[in-house]
């Protein structure tokens, strides 16, 4: 009985959230559109809810059907502010905060809709604490500074997968499939903790980070792959290992977590802040700010320190650093800590914007691989330089192809540049074959 | 329990057109990685070429399913090369990580809403667009043997010219292995370098085996395009690729037949085991909050991942290989 009604609590707790989470599809709109579904804490769709979307001189004010779905059909892509009628919404349902009855909406895609979704709970909100902003500049250049700022912010996330990958590269020559896993246990350890456990997410996030450094990093080197290096396992049969890894993980993280993409709390639709002709959320640049901080630390550490002078030293040569004295295997461990705790980050970044889900890892590897290969197998520096121009090249694509096919555009990338110069721009010439 | 059904089920699975389509895959596979030592892990995006040249070439074009199973080939061959060209002269990871991305590109090519009249979406392609192969069944009714049953005339057909196809292959890799040409590749797995300056071009055998293992690789999908008269993009994931790495491994790498064992009981297993944890659920045995029914397919991939790990570290050769031959080390 206390089981059944401490499950209830949780349905409570996770419900509004779920409500944000992509549900049903809807017949494709012709053309660019915004739409979303507005459900109750408990599931039910909710009826007569008028939502206004106004921008680059357009208006339209339409009401939810039945199930709670609603759709604005748009006449061009760019930036629209989307407000919800506070006084329609039925009795005893409210928005978590006032002010999350605006929000700003950047549509990119001709063809798949922008969803939005508000947050929803019931009983009522706390009131009001501000209105909305305006809205940004639209046209090519308008649309082209946004995304730059956009992919900036996506490949500071590529980056923080990126130069774990490449430490763990540098020192142990490991190339880790598994690595996309480190991404997608930070996001789900930040909805362990901020949903289910009910921390406030700016503490959430540190207690999310250190836990993914310490499972991730120190637990996953100790279980793994300390045996495997002691037994001597070839360089190509850990590839593998961390292959058949990456394929279990995913599936625990599925058998635990279910199917479903969940919204992390706290932050969710914000309203954007305007500089110039670019809308940036609070959300955003905190995340951004964060990951510069952690980036600016771990070479600081890498260049400064003692313990990051061994690294290197490790990676030039682990025999003859052995042999002057210095601890590989706690180098190792160190690089794994370091290494599982940026992924982590990288992770709960990618998913205050989108979302978290267990398939988080998969859609972020190959990326961080390009980004890893771009600026040079083994250098943390090129790492971070490959990853900001892939997460650049990615959102500033969408100008010229469908936004659908950009993660396409930024592997086709990498094959080309492996074609011309394989060692990456910082790598150094050598023969790498 | 029907302990009865369970079997019956598991073991028309093991001869069953699924264990065809990754024995294919893993015989591809055992070209390039068991004989060659290339780390091919796009075997999916050659399977995905196979079969949406068949479906479409025949459904969206409306042509001839012959030419539709050339231009697979064909298609296999251009893939093969586009991969190799920049990544045969590199390291072996190298391959890995650019074949990988390649398959994912076309995965999500054929499944983007943009090209959606060609290529159907996430849907796929489906339709009667294999008549001209089943016009050839010889059978008019299932055929069963045993405790095996197939469902239908033409699962009996289709499963028939599958098992021949495989012993076609399996003959060509036996012959190959054989012949100068196999010991050549077999060199090069061992040691690059010596083969190289015993002045043989391994970049051109490299190419030859990438390009041969993909080629079987895309029959894999043209076969199991006929076989399900549907295609659909998400069949075509690195779990494609991945599975059919862990038959090859199960079986026995740089054994002829290897991935066909090794495929024969990697879906034995998988299916029994699902076949059984749907009935322990059904029955109540497992109590629903250990296990939902629908949480069965992941405790299997989970299954699976695990045994990938652990059958690279504890037994490399697999069930009938020799560890002599296949000491996997740096590459």
């Amino acid at each position: 009985m206390i089981k059944r009604v401490r499950v209830a609590l949780l349905a409570l707790l996770i419900a509004p959230l779920l409500s944000l989470s992509p549900a049903v599809a809807q017949d494709a709109p012709s053309g660019p559109a915004i739409t979303g579904t507005l459900e109750s804490p408990g599931g039910e769709g909710l009826a007569g809810v008028s939502i206004t979307v106004e921008g680059n001189g357009f208006s339209e004010t339409v009401t939810s059907n039945e199930a709670g779905e609603w759709q604005v059909i748009l006449p061009d892509t760019g930036a629209y502010q989307v407000t919800l009628d506070v006084s329609t919404l039925p009795e005893g349902i409210s928005l978590t905060s006032e002010d999350r009855a605006v929000t700003s909406a950047t549509v990119i895609s001709r063809e798949r809709p922008k969803r939005i979704g508000f947050p929803l709970v019931e009983g009522d909100a706390p009131a009001a604490v501000g209105g909305g902003g305006t809205i940004g500049g639209a046209g090519f250049w308008g649309q082209a500074a946004q995304l730059t700022v956009d992919g900036l912010a996506f490949g500071l996330v590529i980056a923080l997968g990126a130069v774990g990958l490449s430490l763990v590269y540098g020192t142990t020559k490991l190339v880790n499939f598994a690595h996309g896993e480190l991404l997608a246990l930070g996001g789900l350890l930040a909805y362990f903790f901020s949903v289910l456990v009910g921390l406030p997410i700016l503490v959430a996030i540190p207690v999310a980070v250190l836990a993914s450094a310490f499972l991730g990093g120190y637990v996953q080197n100790l279980v793994v792959w300390k045996p495997l290096r002691k037994r001597g396992t070839g360089l190509t049969a850990l590839l593998v290992v961390s292959i058949g890894l990456a394929l279990f993980l995913q599936y625990l993280f599925l058998f635990l977590f279910g199917g479903r993409t969940r919204i992390l709390p706290g932050f969710a639709g914000q309203a954007g802040i305007n500089i110039g002709p670019i809308a940036v959320t609070p959300r955003d640049m905190i995340a951004a700010v964060g990951a510069v901080v952690l980036l600016a630390l771990t070479f600081w550490w890498l260049g400064k320190t003692q313990s990051g002078k061994a690294t290197r030293a490790v990676a030039d040569n682990p025999a003859l650093a052995s042999a002057s004295g210095i601890n590989v295997e706690k180098v190792i461990t160190t690089v794994w800590v370091i290494a599982a705790g940026l992924g982590g980050y990288a992770g709960i970044m990618f998913a205050l914007s989108n979302g978290v889900s267990w398939q988080l890892g998969v859609q972020l590897l190959l990326l961080i691989f390009a980004g890893v290969i771009l600026g040079g197998l083994g250098t943390a520096t090129g790492a971070l330089i490959g990853s900001l121009i892939v997460g650049v090249f990615i959102q500033l694509s969408v100008l010229f192809i469908p936004s659908e096919l950009k993660y396409v555009g930024a592997l086709v990338v990498l094959i080309i540049v492996l074609l011309v110069r394989p060692q990456g721009i910082l790598g150094r010439k050598e023969r790498v074959g | 329990m029907d302990w009865g059904q369970i079997f019956v089920i598991s073991i028309t699975a093991m001869v069953g057109s699924t264990t065809i389509i990754y024995a294919l895959a893993a015989l591809g596979l055992n070209i390039q990685f068991g004989y060659t030592g290339l780390l091919n892990f796009g075997q999916a995006g050659f399977a995905a070429i196979g079969a949406y040249s068949v479906a479409v070439v025949t459904a969206t074009l409306g042509q001839s399913l012959w030419l539709s199973i050339f231009i697979g080939l064909i298609g296999a061959v251009i893939f093969g090369l586009i991969l190799g060209i920049p990544t045969l002269r590199l390291r072996a990871d190298y391959l890995a990580i650019v074949t990988i991305a390649a398959a994912e590109v076309i995965r999500q090519t054929v499944r983007s809403v943009s090209l959606n009249e060609y290529f159907g979406g996430s849907d796929g392609i489906t339709g009667k667009y294999a008549r001209e192969f089943y016009s050839f069944n010889p059978f008019d009714q299932a055929i069963s043997w045993g405790p095996i049953q197939f469902n239908s005339a033409q699962a009996s057909w289709i499963t028939v010219v599958g098992w021949v196809l495989i012993g076609l292959i399996v003959l060509l890799t036996w012959l190959l292995v054989r012949s100068p040409w196999g010991r050549v590749v077999k060199s090069i797995r061992e040691d690059e370098n010596a083969s190289r300056s015993l002045g043989k071009n391994v970049y051109f055998y490299k190419m030859q085996a990438l390009i041969l293992g993909g080629v079987v690789g895309s029959l894999a999908g043209i076969y199991w395009a006929i076989d399900a008269q549907s295609v659909q993009p998400d069949n075509y994931s690195s779990r494609f690729t991945f599975f059919a790495y862990t038959i090859l491994i199960l079986g026995g790498a740089a054994r002829v037949f290897g991935p066909v064992v090794g495929s024969i009981i990697f879906w034995f297993i998988l299916v029994f085991i699902g076949e059984s944890l749907t009935q322990l659920v059904a029955t109540g045995i497992i109590p629903d909050t250990i296990l939902r029914s629908d949480q069965i397919g992941q405790v299997r991939f989970m299954l699976v991942g695990l045994a990938l790990m652990l059958l690279i570290v504890y037994r490399p050769q697999g069930i009938f290989g020799d560890k002599r031959e296949l000491a996997l080390d740096d590459r």
